[in-house]
Parts: structure tokens; C-alpha cells; sequence
């Protein structure tokens, strides 16, 4: 039988979590997001499920207790908004370089600096492009609606035990705190140990006496050795451009332009596409599901179809730059957005449309 | 002459020199030697095994592990 | 010289190198105290038989790759992170024995609040506390445990506590919260403190199996490189310095 619950997006994801057989949670409280670890402490999962949730005492202690339970080969996971996910990019880069599995999720928030608690999507190059130091990627998924909120958790593990890399999950205020129906999936059990030990080898659950040891590390002192495994790291990365990229179509069939939006956003340019077409403007919207990897190839398709593209992200211009960058100049392509906790309405993101690309 | 209780084995190669088991020896076997091993450390070794007591305090205090430490069961003889 | 040929046999062997430790040469300087602890770490679990159950946690310093020594399972973490990957550790896997290994820096300075935190929470583990006063993986900058007038790279007049503020005690900060059960400050420089710090490293790990909370065993050490003097020169100016400022022995023991 369906379950079917009204539920924040905060709310979604700690209950996702307990339902997916998640392992352990580290946390510290940051607005717009606390509700996940509340509603973590509220559901008491340690009682049934087994489930780890620990209130640390910063975020950089989250992501490291993060690290060592992904280096245990346990499904865990953080969350926190924009100031405090700056503190976890030391975290996440030792994570990356430890090629150790794990979902961070982040309720992004107005900034640079404390900012503004209202929502925002200002973090958009912090989790794609890396964000802490060396090379390395974040698989970054964004969800638009609470029910994606839930989806994306387990989506998220499958993603980083696949890869042994982080997951991203880039949501913000809005998706966050707004409230919509959402279908809950069946509980999962947990991994057992002797689960981890069969699938995951690498894992640091104490060394038996038929195999080496295990050793989770991000340092190699000699630079022979550092590049073969960044070489390794980039041809990981290109396995998953090549095959976990997701995205939306909504109107694109007949579009003579195209807006490409995430998250919340892409909620508001859903409408923006509504508005546009009453008036005659054939306009679709491409919504990047996954961040990273980013849906190049079919906007190099829709480069051949459509007169322009127009970026709308609540940042001042932060993902129009992979838009430009995927079709090289073959279309123009334009910013528009409101920023630092503002958010854009669907009329305005018309008007903008207007201006940048039809001509006025 | 004393008799020899005790005796070690000094793992040459791994040693680094640095005397911490020369000042433990409570009977002063153990010296540095002249030369030096593969790594250019005067290597320790039995200078004096007559007086080898096998307390086993040098093997205790090296921070290399490179010591083995011996010692006659109470009785037998050479 | 035949009494030694008759002595030097399997039967007699009183001291050997525990199997717990691996062949690999120590990258560490000829008589750092590294190398004295790891073994007592080692010879703890192959006693306690507890080797298939025993996770590590290494910190970044001189003992960043304190993994290749010991023949377990081991973590290597972000610099002053290892008391937050022991917490998880632990706590994902309470069945398992899980330790830290952390240097001045790392413990007392960049790890303060990790630190802190860990033993607040009497998070059921062992941490090990190498205090010797200097930086010395980075080439001997002033650490928070440097002494009052001690040169290092980063104060070459010597510690000036106007300037640089007094060097924290922190084992008799930590001793202070309820989360600890055992605090204790051993030494590895002769045999009988060595036979000492064994004991102390045994009572941590009885005390985790006896799910007793935090057990911290600092270590005061040397660091001839960084302190610029020979391993037994620099022995005896710990016993000269380092003891009257931190003085050996147990500050909570429950």
C-alpha cells in the first residue's frame, strides 16, 4: 500500500534516511535545515533500525565522523546550509581523495559570508566544481520538489558506493522548508557486517588474517604515485559524465528557446514556460537533475535547435558558465536571476527572456 | 669472569644508532660500533657479551624493534 | 664466545619484535619516541589477542603514516580530525576496538575542539597523546606543549609566553571532564617507564572493553631532530624539562 505523507523537504530526507537502511547521520545545526537531525532525534531510528545520529559539535566534526564510518563502509551522512558546508570542504576533499561513499546534503542559503537564511543557489560552483582543494568532483544531484527530497537518498548512496566518491545532494531554502505530499518508500534493512565485508573489501572492519591490511588515506608522498591515482580519480569521473547524467524535458520538442533551471527554480520556469507560451513565445525548459555530470551533450543538441538559452538560477550567474561552456558560442546563452535569498517569480524570468534574447 | 645469562641480537641493517639502548644496558654490553651499516648509522651491537644479564631492557627501549633479547633458562650450562 | 651460540636459540628468546608490528623500516628519526609507542601498541593487541578487532586512526604529523607500522586496519584523517573518525568508528562498530594516535599539533592545537569533544562525550576509546613540545614533521615550529623559552623554527628566541601564551596542559584539561575515565601522562625513555607506559596503553584498552568511556595516555617524548640534539642528550633535557612542567603519572584513573 502507498504511504503518503505532508512533509517538508528537511523532514523527507531524515525519513528517507531511516527508510533506506542508512547506517548513521552526523550533524550541527544550521538554518534553513535543522529539521533533519530534529526529526532524526524525534523518529529515534538507534531503536529500530540500528541507526547511528549524532549531534556533533561543528561541522567540521560532522563530515569527519562522516569519513570514518564511510571509511567502515557504513552508508552515512550529513547535512547542514551553505556557511557550514564551507567548513566540510576540508571533509570532503580527504573524502574524495580517500575515495570514500557518502551523502551530504545541502539546504543552500543565501550568502557569501553568514548571509541570509533565505534560500539560495549561490553554492552551485562549490559543488560542482570540487569546492575544497585538488582535483577531485562531487556527484551533485538537485532535487525540485519534497518528494525528490526522499527519492535522492537512496539515488545518492547507490551513486557514491558505485563510485566511492561523495554525493551532493544541492537543494536550498525553499525545496527545504516548503511542505508537499510526499510517497514514502518501504523500510530497508540495514547493511550486516558480513554484507560490507563481501561488497565492500576496502573497508576498515578490523583486519582478518586472509587479507591485508586496509588502509583509508588521501596522502602519497611521492608525486609518481599522486598523479597515476588523480589519473584514476579523472577516469572515474568520466565514467560518470558518460553514464549518470539525468535531466528534465518540460516543452522542449518545439522550443525556440530554452531555459535551463534547477531545483526550485526550475519550479518557478515551469510556470515562466506556462507564462511565455500564453504569449506566443515557444519556450522549453531543460531542468539538470544531476549537477555533476551535467547534461552537455543534450544541450549541444538543443544548440542546434533553438535561438538562445537562458540560465535561471537564484546566484549571480554560476551555472550558465557549464551552459556556455557546453555550447561553445553555437547559441547565445544568458543569466538571469535574483540572489542572495531573493527568488525570481515566473514573470519576471519572462520579462528577462524578453530582453536578453528576443530583443525588446 | 662472569657468566654470560644473556645475549642479542642486534638487527644491523634496521638500527639506526641512535644509543638509547647503550644507556639502558644496565651492565654496559652494548656500543656503537666503529663503522657504519647501509644507512650510514654506527650500529649497536655487543660489545662486552660476557656481561649480558638478558634483562632485555635495550630491547624494551629501542624504538626500532631491532633487538632480539636471549636468556639461559637457570641451569643450563654452556 | 660459545656461550652465546648456546644462549642465541628459539627456547631463550625473551624479547622479539610482535608479529602485530610489520617489517617495515620506522620513517622516523633514530630514537623518536614514535617508534617506542607504535610497539607498545602493537604488543597490547597481540597480548589482548585483539588484532582481527583493532581499528586505528592516524593524525597528520610525523605519524601520518603510522599505518605502515602496525598490521591492522587503519584510518588516516584530516589534521586534528582523528577523535571525530574514532567517534563514528566506535560508535558504527561498538564491537571493535578503535584508537587514536595523535601528536601535540594535532591533539592540543588544530584538533582542540575534536579533541575536547571526544572525551566530553566519553566516547568509548583509546587516544594517545605523543607530547613532544615541537612540530616535527613540518621541521620544528613552536607547538602548543612547546615550554616556556624553548627555541623552535617559529619562535627562534624561545617561547615567549607574552607573545605566544603558556603551553597548555591539555590531559590535565581533559582529566577535568566526565566523559574520561582514565587520564595518565607516561614516558618511553627508559625501560621502566616504558614497562609503565605498556601498562597505562593496557588499561585503555581493558577500559574500552569494559565500555568505561575516553581513556587518553599521553606520552611525554623527544624529538632530537626538532629539539637539535642527540636521542640521548634529548632524553635526558626531557627529564631535565619537560617532566617538571608535565609531570609523569596518572591524573584520573576511574
Amino acid at each position: 500500500m502507498r504511504e503518503l505523507k505532508l512533509m517538508k523537504g528537511n523532514e523527507a530526507i531524515a525519513e528517507a534516511a531511516i527508510r533506506a537502511g542508512v547506517d548513521g547521520y552526523f550533524g550541527y545545526p544550521i538554518t534553513p535545515q535543522s529539521e533533519v537531525m530534529e526529526t532524526l532525534m524525534a523518529e529515534k531510528p538507534w531503536e529500530t533500525t540500528g541507526m547511528v545520529v549524532l549531534q556533533a559539535e561543528s561541522e567540521i566534526a560532522s563530515i569527519n565522523m562522516v569519513y570514518g564510518g564511510a571509511g567502515c563502509g557504513k552508508r552515512v551522512m550529513t547535512s547542514s546550509s551553505s556557511p557550514g558546508v564551507s567548513l566540510m570542504q576540508e571533509g570532503l576533499t580527504y573524502l574524495a581523495g580517500a575515495e570514500l561513499p557518502c551523502v551530504v546534503v545541502n539546504v543552500v542559503r543565501g550568502g557569501p559570508g553568514l548571509g541570509t537564511i533565505q534560500p539560495a543557489q549561490s553554492d552551485y560552483f562549490q559543488s560542482v566544481k570540487g569546492g575544497g582543494h585538488g582535483d577531485y568532483k562531487l556527484i551533485t544531484l538537485a532535487p525540485a520538489s519534497v518528494q525528490e527530497m526522499a527519492d535522492f537518498v537512496e539515488t545518492a548512496f547507490d551513486l557514491a558506493f558505485k563510485y566511492r566518491n561523495p554525493v551532493m545532494i544541492l537543494s536550498d531554502g525553499v525545496i527545504g522548508q516548503m511542505m508537499e505530499k510526499v510517497e514514502l518508500k518501504e523500510f530497508k534493512p540495514r547493511w550486516t557486517s558480513e554484507y560490507i565485508e563481501e561488497n565492500h573489501p576496502w573497508a576498515t572492519t578490523g583486519k582478518k588474517k586472509d587479507r591485508g591490511r586496509n588502509i583509508i588515506t588521501s596522502v602519497q608522498l611521492e608525486s609518481s604515485v599522486q598523479e597515476a591515482f588523480n589519473h584514476k580519480l579523472q577516469n572515474k569521473y568520466q565514467q560518470v559524465e558518460a553514464s549518470e547524467v539525468l535531466f528534465e524535458e518540460v516543452l522542449c520538442e518545439d522550443a525556440e528557446y530554452l531555459i535551463i533551471a534547477y531545483g526550485s527554480s526550475a519550479r518557478i520556469c515551469q510556470k515562466s514556460v506556462e507564462l511565455a507560451r500564453e504569449k506566443g513565445i515557444k519556450v522549453g525548459m531543460l531542468r539538470p537533475i544531476t549537477l555533476y555530470p551535467f547534461p552537455v551533450e543534450q544541450l549541444q543538441k538543443y544548440a542546434k535547435q533553438v535561438k538562445g538559452m537562458l540560465s535561471v538560477e537564484m546566484s549571480a550567474g554560476q551555472m550558465v558558465e557549464d551552459v556556455k561552456l557546453a555550447v561553445n558560442g553555437a547559441v547565445p546563452v544568458e543569466h538571469f536571476g535574483r540572489f542572495g535569498g531573493a527568488v525570481h517569480s515566473p514573470g519576471e524570468v519572462v520579462e528577462a527572456l524578453e530582453q536578453k534574447l528576443i530583443g525588446g | 669472569m662472569a657468566k654470560a645469562k644473556g645475549a642479542i641480537v642486534v638487527d644491523e641493517v634496521k638500527c639506526k644508532g641512535c644509543g638509547v639502548c647503550v644507556t639502558a644496558c644496565p651492565t654496559k654490553v652494548i656500543e656503537l660500533a666503529a663503522e657504519v651499516n647501509g644507512k650510514g648509522y654506527h650500529y649497536a651491537y655487543m660489545a662486552h657479551p660476557d656481561n649480558c644479564i638478558g634483562c632485555a631492557n635495550c630491547g624494551i627501549v629501542c624504538p626500532d624493534t631491532c633487538i632480539t633479547v636471549y636468556r639461559a633458562k637457570a641451569g643450563a650450562t654452556a | 664466545m660459545s656461550d652465546i651460540n648456546t644462549i642465541i636459540k628459539p627456547e631463550n628468546i625473551i624479547y622479539k619484535k610482535t608479529d602485530v608490528l610489520t617489517d617495515n623500516v620506522m620513517h622516523y628519526c633514530p630514537g623518536c619516541s614514535h617508534g617506542t609507542v607504535h610497539k607498545l601498541i602493537a604488543e597490547v593487541i597481540e597480548e589482548m589477542g585483539i588484532q582481527e578487532t583493532t581499528i586505528g586512526i592516524a593524525p597528520v604529523g610525523c605519524s601520518v603514516l603510522a599505518y605502515n607500522y602496525l598490521e591492522i586496519d587503519w584510518q588516516e584523517a584530516a589534521h586534528g580530525r582523528a577523535p571525530a573518525l574514532a567517534t563514528a568508528v566506535k560508535r558504527l562498530m561498538p564491537e571493535k576496538y578503535v584508537f587514536s594516535y595523535q601528536g601535540d599539533g594535532d591533539l592540543a592545537a588544530i584538533g582542540t575542539a575534536e579533541t575536547i569533544h571526544a572525551c566530553n562525550r566519553g566516547e568509548n576509546i583509546v587516544m594517545v597523546f605523543i607530547n613532544n613540545g615541537i612540530y616535527g614533521m613540518t621541521g620544528g615550529q613552536m607547538a602548543p606543549t612547546t615550554l616556556p623559552g624553548m627555541p623552535a623554527s617559529t619562535c627562534p628566541a624561545g617561547r615567549d609566553v607574552s607573545h605566544d601564551g603558556a603551553p597548555i596542559k591539555i590531559s590535565e584539561l581533559l582529566a577535568q571532564l566526565p566523559g574520561t575515565c582514565y587520564v595518565t601522562r607516561q614516558s618511553v625513555h627508559t625501560a621502566a617507564n616504558v614497562r609503565k607506559t605498556k601498562k597505562a596503553l593496557r588499561k585503555a584498552f581493558e577500559n574500552q572493553a569494559a565500555n568505561k568511556g575516553t581513556s587518553l595516555v599521553e606520552v611525554v617524548s623527544t624529538c632530537s631532530s626538532g629539539w637539535k640534539m642527540t636521542p640521548t642528550k634529548a632524553n635526558e633535557w626531557m627529564e631535565e624539562n619537560m617532566f617538571p612542567y608535565y609531570p609523569l603519572g596518572d591524573m584520573k584513573n576511574e
